[in-house]
């Protein structure tokens, strides 16, 4: 994503949930967003079966 | 009694249960030490000074009337402030739980060592909430390192780090998410160990991410570590993830020796990065051990990546309140973090956990053939204290989020580790990783112990 796009998303997301932001605050939440973002990139290039079970398993 | 900082917790306890030293004496030199040193480490944040001398002198009479005083009678020890002490607020590097209520009680794991005799004498300094790799905190300020105060003690266990590693305490209590307990054992020079996901208890904790919390103990050799794991062992119906398995003692196999244990260096992943110092730590253990072969954890990089996400969204998720309404009240560094996890889709978060299911059944099938891997803890030894980047393979790249790079892929399904010290030269020290299968911890304390008898790795004292 480019610095714009994450910027939109983090005008978008911190609105929607209500977090106030500092404009001095936005370039290290950018340069965080991209980092997450470029790990999970990594996460769902991987191919799972639609049968894999997530780790944590709930006990009624 | 001048030698006794540097004491294990083992000599500790023998000394005060025959007689030849006492509880009281132990609590009084510590204090002093404590008021010594920590001026400049800032290990503590809080002194238990009235509790400790009450508990010693609990521990004198006791022993004076013939009843038994534990496996860890005298032994001074403290705790990460995000584990609960009984009248102090638990902090958790924060400054906003500075106004939550005091702790009504002690952690499951604080009652446990005093059972078996330890004293309580503090609360210990660490990053914010332990979204931290540095030992830096914007509002305690950074723990420092004992072998060089200009650097990091590594975080987020950073007092923990520094308090054991500075002689102040024997034992230190830490936590770790993604490696909280192994990076400061690395920076500082001691033994920490990581133990099985849910083998420990975590209540009366303040979390971080629950999916990935351990607690375990920091020490100056091996046996201290076994001495206070096997204290702390046990169901605990106040921590649901807490398992169910009765005490598996490590400290009765602790001289068994590594015959016939089956030992691989990790390959791939675990060299690509790491820089000189941290090679050379780990090849230095494996030809101790005589380890010739080398094995691969499946997908390593993405382990990482995986627990990477979970981690930033679950831990956003845990302080999404507390940023929408105090978001200036948080350290900088773990703020700007923390806001970006609380935007990560909730398909990445899930898809992570998807693939910790598979990662974790891939790597257990390697525990067939092997009973410990060796891995670097961190890539290099401790930053100077500011430091902001770190350069990976020759490319220069943020360090928080990148001190981990190690640890992450082995706490993220939850394998027992031991970090070992290691010092070559005038260098200052770094760790290896002991990696074992599920459960075993025991596997990974008996090697750490071997290696320390026979003066591979060790605990250096600092300079001070």
């Amino acid at each position: 994503m480019t610095d714009s796009e994450l910027d939109a998303w983090i005008n978008t997301g911190t609105a929607l949930l209500g977090i106030p932001i500092q404009p001095e605050w936005r370039a290290a939440i950018r340069l965080h967003l991209g980092i997450t973002f470029g790990h999970a990139g990594t996460v769902l290039a991987f191919e799972l079966p639609d049968e894999a079970e997530p780790a944590p398993v709930f006990s009624a | 009694m001048s030698e006794a900082p540097f004491l294990t917790a083992a000599e500790i306890a023998h000394k005060v249960t025959d007689g030849s030293l006492t509880a009281t004496a132990v609590v009084e030199t510590t204090l002093e030490r404590i008021a010594r040193h920590d001026k400049v480490l800032n290990s503590f944040t809080a002194i238990a000074a009235d509790r400790a001398r009450a508990r010693a002198a609990s521990i004198d009479a006791a022993r004076r009337a013939g009843q038994r005083v534990g496996p860890l009678a005298g032994v001074p020890f403290a705790v990460k402030n995000l584990i609960d002490i009984a009248g102090l607020p638990t902090v958790a590097g924060s400054r906003i739980n500075r106004s939550h209520p005091p702790a009504k009680t002690d952690a499951t794991l604080v009652t446990r060592l005093e059972r078996a005799g330890a004293i309580l004498v503090g609360a210990l300094n660490m990053g914010e909430y332990a979204y931290d790799f540095t030992g830096e905190n914007a509002h305690d300020g950074a723990a420092r390192n004992p072998h060089d105060t200009a650097r990091m003690t590594g975080g987020s266990s950073s007092g923990s780090g520094a308090a054991v590693a500075g002689g102040l305490v024997p034992i230190a209590l830490g936590s770790d998410t993604n490696g909280s307990i192994r990076v400061p054992a690395s920076f500082c020079g001691i033994f920490g160990l990581k133990p099985t996901y849910g083998r420990l208890s975590r209540a009366g904790s303040f979390p971080f991410v629950a999916s990935l919390d351990h607690l375990g103990p920091l020490a100056r050799s091996a046996a201290d570590l076994a001495l206070a794991y096997d204290a702390m062992q046990g169901p605990d119906p106040y921590d649901p993830v807490c398992a169910d398995r009765p005490i598996e003692p490590a400290m009765e196999r602790l001289d068994a020796g590594v015959a016939g244990l089956r030992i691989a260096v990790a390959g791939g992943y675990f060299r690509a990065g790491a820089g000189p110092e941290a090679l050379a730590a780990l090849d230095h253990v494996a030809a101790a051990l005589d380890v010739r072969a080398g094995i691969e954890l499946p997908e390593a990089a993405r382990a990482r990546a995986a627990a990477y996400v979970i981690t930033t969204a679950e831990g956003a998720t845990l302080h999404l309140e507390r940023l929408r309404t105090r978001a200036a009240d948080f350290d900088p560094d773990v703020r700007d973090r923390l806001i970006a996890g609380a935007l990560v889709p909730a398909p990445f978060v899930q898809q992570a956990q998807k693939f910790r299911r598979w990662y974790r059944d891939e790597v257990l099938k390697l525990f067939e053939d092997v009973d410990a891997i060796l891995a670097p803890a961190t890539p290099c030894t401790a930053p100077l204290i500011g430091q902001k980047t770190l350069r990976l393979d020759g490319v220069e790249v943020p360090l928080r989020p990148n001190i981990g790079l190690y640890t992450q892929p082995i706490s993220f399904i939850g394998l027992p580790v031991v970090a070992v010290p290691v010092v070559l030269g005038d260098a200052m020290p770094i760790g290896v990783q002991i990696i074992a299968a599920p459960w075993r911890e025991d596997v990974a304390l008996r090697l750490a112990h071997d290696l320390e008898m026979r003066g591979v790795v060790q605990a250096p004292r600092p300079p001070m």
